[in-house]
């Protein structure tokens, strides 16, 4: 068993810092200020990371992607977690959900995102359907050649700049033993289709600049042969290729709460109270202590995951574990960090708080914690049913 | 123009060095290596060179114990064409390392070597003007800008106390790098890919003929002693008598 970095994991993760460091932690502030990224800082920060090899690394290098291997990307997503959520998803790594594009859709939709040419968004949540998916309302219905899709999708991340959007919609129904159940089909649909109205969504507390937004069906005409997979098989296709998702999630858990860890850790060293430096109290050094560990124990976490992704031997009850025990570090870690920083941690200033603000969506996104505990509990009563 | 650059294994930048308990060095055992930074910008005005097309191929050097790899496998991640490792377990101290990398000269016959001006371990600032010397070869230490000339000459721009002196070289030369010479890049994804497949040499000092044995001996390394407490002086006059009386310095 070897837990070292190769050498080029360790240049992978010296560069990808570097990259953090020079190409977007100088925009932190601006992002945080104004709430957005500028289209042009997008184009920008594109540019750089097609120049680096960094866009897309996810995907095969047969096309034209970086290649990288499931404990490289891990990684990579620590690295990119240390800096603002919005700046460092203009770093695409685009959906692995695109990976099942078929003949024309190939060079529609998967090689142009690979390039950076596309950007594409995800839409499943509905305001009636977040845990439970399956109950979404927004429909498709089979007319000729077309799907004639109806419906209301909200939080869909990243809709406001994305060119397409992986639509998830209800294409039908069967009776099952447990009583009727949905079948969803998934499309790649253009923004600009007609009938497809995109607003945008409520402020949210958690990654300024990173925006969710509203998507409104109506009577919108979608051609057959931008199907993804196959028809009323849109869950199998989302179970084959988002599963690694909530690993990317988990591990830029990790890389945020070591940034959260480095400047609590600093300001403990220096800050002065009662005549000594803060880190001197126990009070303040054993949360120091505990934050340190289970930063090491949820970083061990997703690499290990990453691993057994890369060997073929990854259940969902790993991810699922990878993302509930590093999304919660994040929050106690985080939490913690304001509460040395004392009533300073709170000023935007400082640059403690939004790390606390955005370590909250964590716990909610890409499965509840409650959610991923029902996929770990599930994994381990249900061989004894 | 064949180019070649040492490349030196010390620790990080960022780590807080710590005396080891006998005295004898600093602690490296557990502590992150990497590549000196002033060998970092060799490298990156090594591989403008070639972008520009003023140079046809860089070779990274480094001299030392095995994990000199590493730091080789950074020089080429960073866009050096191949690498030369000597092997040794010896502490090398400036002139072994000078006469090793001039036995690599005399083998690759470069027309410039980049080093950097001094290696932030021991901060020797030797081993270049060493080199300089053994190779018979023009010497430009210092440097913040290389222009390559057409006719087997280089104008060196060299940070002085007074401020800056360009002065013009003939090749082949030696040249040691200052900070403002250039800003090293970081390495792209395709190029740490490609640089696992590039090659890396083994030598020892032995096959090049050289004895890495130190010369000198070191009797013992200590910290910096910590710095007191100063006073508040009451008056400009007090101050004043002070800085006469007890300081000396006026």
């Amino acid at each position: 068993m070897d837990f070292g970095l190769t050498s080029e994991q360790q240049m992978l993760v010296d560069s990808i810092r570097a990259f953090v460091e020079q190409e977007l932690k100088p925009y932190e502030d601006e992002v945080e200020r104004t709430n957005q990224v500028r289209p042009e800082l997008i184009q920008q920060i594109h540019a750089a990371a097609i120049k680096t090899g960094f866009y897309a690394a996810n995907m095969p290098e047969e096309l034209g992607g970086g290649g990288l291997d499931h404990i490289a990307l891990t990684l990579m997503e620590r690295e990119l977690g240390r800096t603002s959520f919005a700046l460092q998803y203009a770093v695409a790594r685009p959906s692995n959900i695109l990976r099942a594009c078929q003949g024309e859709q190939i060079e529609r939709y998967l090689l142009p995102a690979i390039r950076g040419e596309r950007v594409e968004c995800l839409a499943l949540t509905e305001p009636n359907a977040g845990s439970d998916l399956r109950s979404m309302q927004t429909r498709a219905e089979s007319d000729g050649d077309d799907f004639v899709i109806n419906g209301t999708k909200h939080f869909i991340s990243y809709a406001d700049v994305a060119d397409f959007i992986v639509l998830f919609a209800a294409s039908g129904a069967e009776e099952t033993g447990k009583g009727t159940k949905k079948k969803i089909t998934s499309f790649l649909v253009d923004k600009d289709t007609p009938g497809l109205d995109v607003h945008m969504g409520p402020h949210s507390v958690s990654h300024r600049g990173f925006h969710h937004c509203e998507l409104v069906f109506t009577n919108c005409r979608v051609h057959k042969r931008h199907v993804l997979g196959e028809v009323h098989r849109g869950f199998d296709v989302a179970n084959q290729w988002l599963g690694a998702t909530r690993l990317t999630v988990a591990a830029q858990c990790v890389g945020r709460a070591q940034r959260a860890m480095e400047m609590a850790t600093q300001w403990a060293a220096t800050r002065k109270q009662f005549g000594q430096a803060i880190g001197k109290f126990q009070g303040v050094s054993f949360k120091l202590a505990d934050m340190a560990t289970e930063i090491e124990a949820a970083n061990l976490l997703c690499l290990q995951t990453a691993w057994k992704t890369d060997q073929g031997t990854v259940a969902d009850a790993d991810y699922a574990m990878a993302k509930l025990f590093a999304t919660e570090m994040l929050a106690r870690v985080t939490d913690q960090t304001v509460q040395i920083f004392g009533g300073m941690g709170l000023m935007e200033e400082v640059g403690v708080e939004r790390l606390w603000r955005d370590a909250r969506v964590e716990r909610i996104w890409d499965g509840t914690s409650e959610i991923q505990r029902h996929i770990i509990s599930r994994s381990l009563l249900r061989p004894l049913e | 123009m064949k180019v070649l650059v040492a490349v030196k294994r010390v620790v990080d930048f960022n780590v807080k060095v710590r005396v080891k308990a006998d005295g004898t060095g600093v602690e490296t055992a557990n502590v992150k290596m990497s590549m000196n930074p002033f060998d970092e910008i060799g490298v990156e005005e090594a591989v403008r060179l070639k972008e520009g097309g003023k140079a046809t191929e860089v070779i990274a050097v480094s001299l030392g114990p095995t994990q000199c790899q590493e730091t080789i496998r950074t020089a080429l991640a960073m866009g050096a064409d191949r690498g030369i490792h000597v092997q040794t377990d010896v502490e090398l101290q400036p002139l072994a390392v000078a006469k090793l990398l001039k036995a690599v000269v005399d083998k690759e016959q470069p027309q410039l070597c980049i080093l950097g001006k001094q290696a932030i371990d021991d901060d020797a600032n030797q081993t270049g003007q060493m080199l300089a010397a053994l190779l018979s070869w023009s010497q430009a230490t210092f440097a913040s800008k290389l222009v390559i000339n057409g006719d087997g000459t280089a104008n060196v721009t060299r940070e002085v106390d007074g401020g800056l002196e360009t002065i013009q070289a003939k090749l082949p030369l030696v040249m040691t790098t200052d900070l403002r010479l250039n800003e090293p890049r970081y390495a792209s994804l395709p190029n740490i890919m490609k640089a696992k497949k590039k090659p890396i040499e083994q030598l020892t000092p032995e096959a090049l003929g050289v004895d890495p044995a130190p010369r000198l001996k070191t009797l013992k390394v200590v910290e910096p002693p910590k710095r007191k407490a100063g006073v508040k002086v009451k008056s400009v006059a007090e101050l004043v008598d002070k800085l006469r009386n007890e300081a000396k310095v006026i």
